[in-house]
């Protein structure tokens, strides 16, 4: 069997699990989905008082804000679970995984796998939505493309820093919560124009941990907008190339802290 | 009264065998410190002196925002450990002892939100004076009336998570109610933005609700932006000891009328 076809397999066992509670699933996914309204309102708020931030028009802050909303709530709902990875460590349970026959990634990512976090989807693509829509953008069918394609980079890219996250708790069991500064920090950070930040902060996230191609980079074509850095503008389409590059890395940094993992024992 | 002071230490004690957690966890508080703050920057950059506030009070805001989350435990929703014993009966145990239930875990809580203060709260707290000079307390007596506004703030976030903890007892999963929670607590605390530049009616209900007592409050006695400090303080007090009183009395309530999990 596949890794995605295991992994689709083991994603639909757990959906058959939760809709035995379809209200308790109802009533979790309908919190995500106003957590993340909550994220827009705050946008909205913010734009009550002020026409523009470092620049940025709302349209153009919800368009930034839906872009990496969707990525990150996409790359949650499909390897999220991976933070777990330091309970499975500690409680044995990673041990029972390694003796079957599927990739322990896969059965990690996967584990209680939950379509709730796809409740986050609604908001982030209504804020896209209507931030393209009131955007001075003329949207030719390959801005449509570009957008999208570099949506999916984004997911990857995402997915990628929860993998490197996880491949760190071989080493350090309990820093699950550091991990938290990257995926959910990473998120917090794109969802608004990266102009806000100081400089050394985005050569960082451009050059190091890639967050700036989830949506900035490649937002910034949309928006036809100069790079307040001054980078060359061929970064803005590097984003589909990066998100190979960083799955690469996130892949050898996971079998890199498998093969150090001792088990727990008793 | 001393075996809640034990109950407490052993809160302390047990909060301090993460240490890694701990220092993974103050990691992830000063980031989002930082990238919360260059919104608020960029917002009052735009809006010099929005809602009373300069750059230097709103960034201070930020940082103490983030610092409080340990100590007053702002985004727990609930207390996962309480909800847990309920649902497996093991609270059982906890009613026959000759201590209340919820000065019980108030102590343990307060034990867990000490070592938080010192080791959570503390480094992203320096990493924000480091960079960006936060301000400090006008005077000695600011810096006391904080610390009283500290305290309530933490009885006051205690007060709404023991209910919802004992609503384990009529719900038997808490996840529910800890969402709601939680999202409430994240929202009209001020954690997410400060609430005194919520709009219109929104505002003015959401500074009225008692999660504005546990975050908002206490960095405006520490800012001096109360407009009567004594107010402030009162409000959180009465949040505090509404919320308690009720604790206590569903408490009776569950105890009597409750049949308790187990096999």
């Amino acid at each position: 069997m596949g890794p995605v076809h295991a992994y689709l397999r083991l994603a639909g066992v757990w959906c058959r699990a939760l809709l035995q509670y379809p209200v308790s699933l109802a009533m979790l996914t309908l919190a995500q989905t106003v957590g993340a309204a909550l994220d827009v309102a705050a946008i909205l708020i913010v734009f009550a008082h002020t026409t523009r931030i470092a620049g940025f028009t709302e349209p153009e802050v919800l368009f930034l804000y839906g872009t990496a909303a969707t990525a990150f709530a996409l790359a949650d709902t499909l390897v999220g679970s991976l933070e777990r990875i330091g309970a499975h460590i500690r409680s044995g349970w990673l041990d029972v995984m390694l003796t079957r026959p599927v990739s322990p990634l896969v059965q990690v990512a996967v584990d209680r796998f939950s379509p709730r976090r796809l409740g986050k989807l609604a908001p982030a693509l209504a804020a896209l939505l209507i931030g393209a829509a009131g955007l001075d953008v003329a949207w030719t069918p390959g801005l449509v493309a570009f957008t999208v394609l570099f949506v999916v980079s984004g997911t990857v890219i995402a997915s990628s820093i929860w993998v490197v996250g996880a491949a760190f708790q071989f080493i350090a069991v309990d820093a699950a919560q550091a991990s938290n500064a990257f995926t959910y920090g990473g998120k917090e950070l794109t969802s608004y124009p990266m102009a806000i930040y100081p400089r050394d902060l985005v050569r960082f996230t451009t050059f190091v941990v890639p967050l700036a191609f989830v949506n900035w980079q490649p937002a910034l074509y949309v928006l036809d907008r100069p790079d307040p850095l001054g980078l060359p503008e061929w970064l803005r389409h590097a984003s589909p190339a990066v998100a190979l590059a960083t799955a690469a890395v996130a892949a050898l940094c996971w079998r890199a802290g498998l093969r150090r993992y001792r088990s727990t024992g008793s | 009264m001393r075996v809640y002071a034990t109950v407490a230490w052993l809160g302390l004690r047990k909060q301090a065998t993460y240490a890694l957690a701990t220092i993974a966890g103050a990691f992830t508080n000063t980031v989002f410190g930082f990238v919360r703050a260059a919104v608020l920057i960029a917002l009052w950059q735009a809006r010099p002196g929005l809602a009373g506030y300069d750059v230097g009070d709103a960034i201070t805001f930020c940082f103490l925002s983030q610092a409080m989350i340990a100590p007053v435990r702002t985004l727990s929703g609930g207390i996962p450990e309480l909800a847990e014993r309920i649902r497996t009966g093991d609270v059982a145990i906890d009613l026959s002892r000759p201590a209340g239930l919820q000065a019980w875990w108030f102590a343990l809580d307060l034990g867990q939100a000490g070592h938080g203060t010192l080791f959570r709260s503390l480094p992203p707290l320096a990493a924000g004076a480091l960079v960006f000079g936060l301000n400090t307390p006008a005077d000695l007596a600011t810096g006391v009336l904080f610390a009283v506004s500290i305290a309530l703030a933490t009885l006051t976030s205690f007060g709404v998570r023991y209910l919802v903890a004992l609503g384990t007892f009529w719900l038997m999963d808490d996840r529910g109610l800890v969402n709601i929670s939680t999202l409430a607590a994240m929202f009209c605390s001020g954690m997410l933005l400060p609430l005194n530049i919520f709009p219109g009616t929104l505002g003015e209900v959401v500074r009225l609700l008692p999660w504005a007592a546990t975050v908002q409050v206490p960095i405006d006695v520490y800012l001096g932006t109360t407009g009567g400090v004594a107010g402030a303080l009162a409000f959180q007090a009465f949040w505090a000891v509404a919320l308690l009183l009720a604790g206590r009395l569903l408490t009776g309530v569950a105890e009597r009328r409750v049949v308790v999990q187990g096999g």
